[in-house]
């Protein structure tokens, strides 16, 4: 098991990335779309506002730039870590 | 030509494609029966997991249960997309990796238990029939509605024709049948959504046009839509719709919604079926485009819908007269027939007033006017999608691929569902604990068996539904966030977690979640038998919301037992490593 340690850094990597990006996940649904729309109240969007928006639309728009941004950014991971599938 | 016949010929053809790819696409081996060969491509598989997810009650129901309500239903829509993002990130990629068939089987392997596989084989078997029974009663409607047979007939129909391609096809022709219904669906939903959208607000899509302004020649022109949607609900007495209220509910529904989404079991073991770890990440994205395609199209279709309902109920505004019985457009007439519409002038004056009676604001006005009541006395919600193409104008071939997509809707969940049921049984059950030493003959044959089985059984439940089946997708999607999603993703994330610690965190979970909706909508649902009302929520939390709640008891037992024993055997420890890593996935398939 020579490459354990490369292992164990490639899964902190994942690790990290995931939580970002659930980080992002949580803020624009739970955040912008619910519990802080009262904040972006000001901001007018098609006749209502911001939250709104991203209850409706937004939130799905960023999820999927989500799973295509992990999943390109741990495809490449594979490679740099060289734990890629042949 | 007659609706009724063009509906049965475009259905008729639907059919005839499904039946096309079964034959072309026949299953041979366990693993094209479970898996499909592992050969989908991933944005075939993320189109096949697109049609899998959607089920009736998105296709007819969802836009309806945003129209009317508004804002506060929002959840809807990011909790059953929401949950792509957890399971593209905490569990496909990984359980791809480790290369087998089901979800019990990661259970049973992980936790190197037989005990633990049984459980998680129960917990699929509750959420999968809960799930399948809305979608044989969901097809039968559909055909009811548009091929006028009787709705027990149509449930015949609907489970005839899934027993071809599932028994024949397995998970092979599954997927190739539900990227045909996925095809089908899509277009049904979105023609007359871009018809709607251009009439209105000059926008073809419908998820720009619902934030833009009324177009010249309609009602409030210049105006943005859901002012004067909002405008016109208030007049009438209804609540604003870009409100909502108790936004710590809503955001406790949504996280129930997402976290139930990634442990469902049939949309899990569809990653199974891309070659390499990397296509599992790529496919989740593309499963995601395909399901916002309709999930960004369905809050615009509820709300135009809505509006152009209230503009036919008020032609010359709230405060002219309302619209004469004699001028209720055809479409009208044609909904009224089924009794998803339904009109009555109570005061006689050859008017159909359409307000809501329940608001104190409006009896004043009701009685200076001489309203008796709001004379729209059915207005079903389902009728905004199923009226849609003839509210805008469209052709009947497009009324009946609404029809085709209605079904193929509830028939590509069926097939889903089902799939995973009957793997659960003749994989884990026959084949790991049974009887091991069965053939690869033998096990096929047992699976196509129990995939009978199952259909039987979801047909019997179809014509005779428990009277909870409205309770099921908050049971389905409550149990499936309380039990397996913990446990599948602590198998990964968590080297430490033995199979004492999963085995009573799933029965922690399972019990918990089971017992909050007995305790509030009664034991098994029958309904008188429930101990506690809906005024004595412990914190307030509705049965409905109570998945996290479940997901949390399950982490906390889980940990709190794993710690207190035994630490599990190097060779689990080593398995962990090898799944959370890509390299050597399809050295790893089949067996």
């Amino acid at each position: 098991m020579a490459d354990k340690p490369d292992n164990n850094a490639y899964w902190a990597a994942n690790i990290r990335l995931v939580t970002i990006c659930l980080v992002i996940w949580a803020v624009v649904s739970y955040g912008f779309a619910i519990l802080l729309r009262p904040m972006l109240s000001g901001i007018a969007v098609g006749g209502t506002d911001l939250g709104f928006w991203f209850a409706q639309q937004g939130s799905i728009l960023v999820f999927l730039v989500l799973i295509f941004f992990y999943a390109w950014r741990m495809n490449k991971m594979d490679r740099d870590f060289g734990v890629d599938e042949q | 030509m007659d609706q009724t016949v063009l509906n049965i010929i475009v259905v008729g053809l639907s059919f005839a494609l499904y039946f096309g790819i079964a034959i072309w696409a026949r299953a041979g081996s366990t693993s094209e029966f479970y898996a499909a060969g592992r050969g989908v491509n991933p944005v075939v598989n993320g189109m096949a997991t697109a049609a899998d997810w959607m089920s009736a009650a998105s296709f007819i129901s969802m836009a309806g249960l945003i129209a009317f309500v508004g804002y506060s239903n929002s959840t809807f829509l990011m909790g059953w997309t929401g949950g792509y993002v957890l399971m593209a990130m905490l569990l496909a990629p990984y359980l791809r990796k480790f290369g087998k068939f089901t979800v019990p089987e990661f259970i049973g392997d992980r936790y190197y238990s037989n005990t633990a596989r049984i459980v998680a084989v129960v917990c699929l078997i509750i959420v999968s029939i809960t799930y399948v029974i809305g979608q044989m009663s969901g097809a039968g409607v559909a055909f009811a509605r548009f091929l006028e047979v009787d709705a027990d007939l149509g449930l015949y129909i609907a489970a005839a024709v899934v027993l071809v391609y599932a028994v024949l096809g397995g998970m092979k022709g599954i997927t190739y049948t539900q990227v045909a219904q996925y095809v089908v669906l899509i277009l049904a939903y979105t023609i007359p959504a871009i018809f709607i959208s251009l009439q209105l607000t000059g926008n073809p899509i419908p998820g720009l046009g619902l934030f833009s302004n009324m177009s010249e020649g309609t009602a409030g022109a210049g105006t943005p839509l859901l002012v004067t949607l909002d405008g016109l609900l208030t007049d009438l007495g209804f609540s604003e719709y870009t409100t909502g209220s108790s936004p710590w509910l809503m955001a406790l529904f949504t996280l129930s919604l997402m976290i139930g989404t990634a442990g469902l079991p049939h949309v899990i073991i569809r990653f199974f079926t891309v070659p390499r770890v990397a296509d599992a990440r790529w496919s989740a994205g593309w499963a995601l485009v395909f399901i916002a395609l309709l999930y960004l199209t369905a809050p615009a279709v509820g709300a135009m819908a809505r509006l152009n309902i209230m503009t036919t109920m008020w032609p010359n505004g709230v405060e002219g007269e309302a619209v004469a019985v004699d001028d209720l457009p055809d479409w009208f007439e044609t909904w009224a027939v089924t009794g998803l519409l339904g009109v009555e002038d109570k005061n006689g004056d050859g008017r159909i007033q359409y307000y809501n009676e329940g608001s104190e604001a409006m009896t004043a006005l009701a009685a200076e006017r001489g309203w008796e009541g709001n004379e729209l006395t059915t207005f079903n919600r389902d009728i905004l999608v199923l009226a849609n193409p003839e509210i805008a104008n469209l052709p009947g071939w497009v009324i009946a691929l609404i029809a085709a997509g209605g079904i193929a809707a509830a028939l590509s969940t069926a097939a889903g569902l089902l799939l995973a049921i009957s793997s659960a049984i003749s994989h884990d059950l026959i084949k790991s604990v049974f009887n091991p030493s069965i053939s690869e003959r033998g096990e096929l044959l047992a699976a196509r068996l129990s995939m009978v089985g199952a259909i039987v059984v979801a047909t019997y439940l179809g014509l005779n539904p428990p009277g909870f089946a409205a309770q099921t997708v908050a049971l389905a999607f409550g149990l499936a966030a309380a039990s397996l999603f913990p446990t599948l993703m602590m198998g990964i994330f968590s080297k430490r977690m033995n199979s004492a610690g999963a085995t009573w965190g799933m029965l922690a979970g399972l019990i918990s979640t089971c017992l909050y909706l007995f305790l509030y909508l009664g034991w098994f649902f029958i309904p008188g038998t429930n101990a506690l009302g809906s005024d004595q929520y412990l914190f307030g939390i509705p049965p409905t919301h109570f998945g996290p709640i479940g997901a949390l008891l399950n982490f906390i037992v889980a940990y709190v037992v794993s710690n207190a024993t035994e630490e599990p055997p190097q060779e689990i420890q080593d398995l962990v490593e090898s799944v959370r890593i890509p390299r050597g996935a399809g050295a790893a398939t089949g067996h």
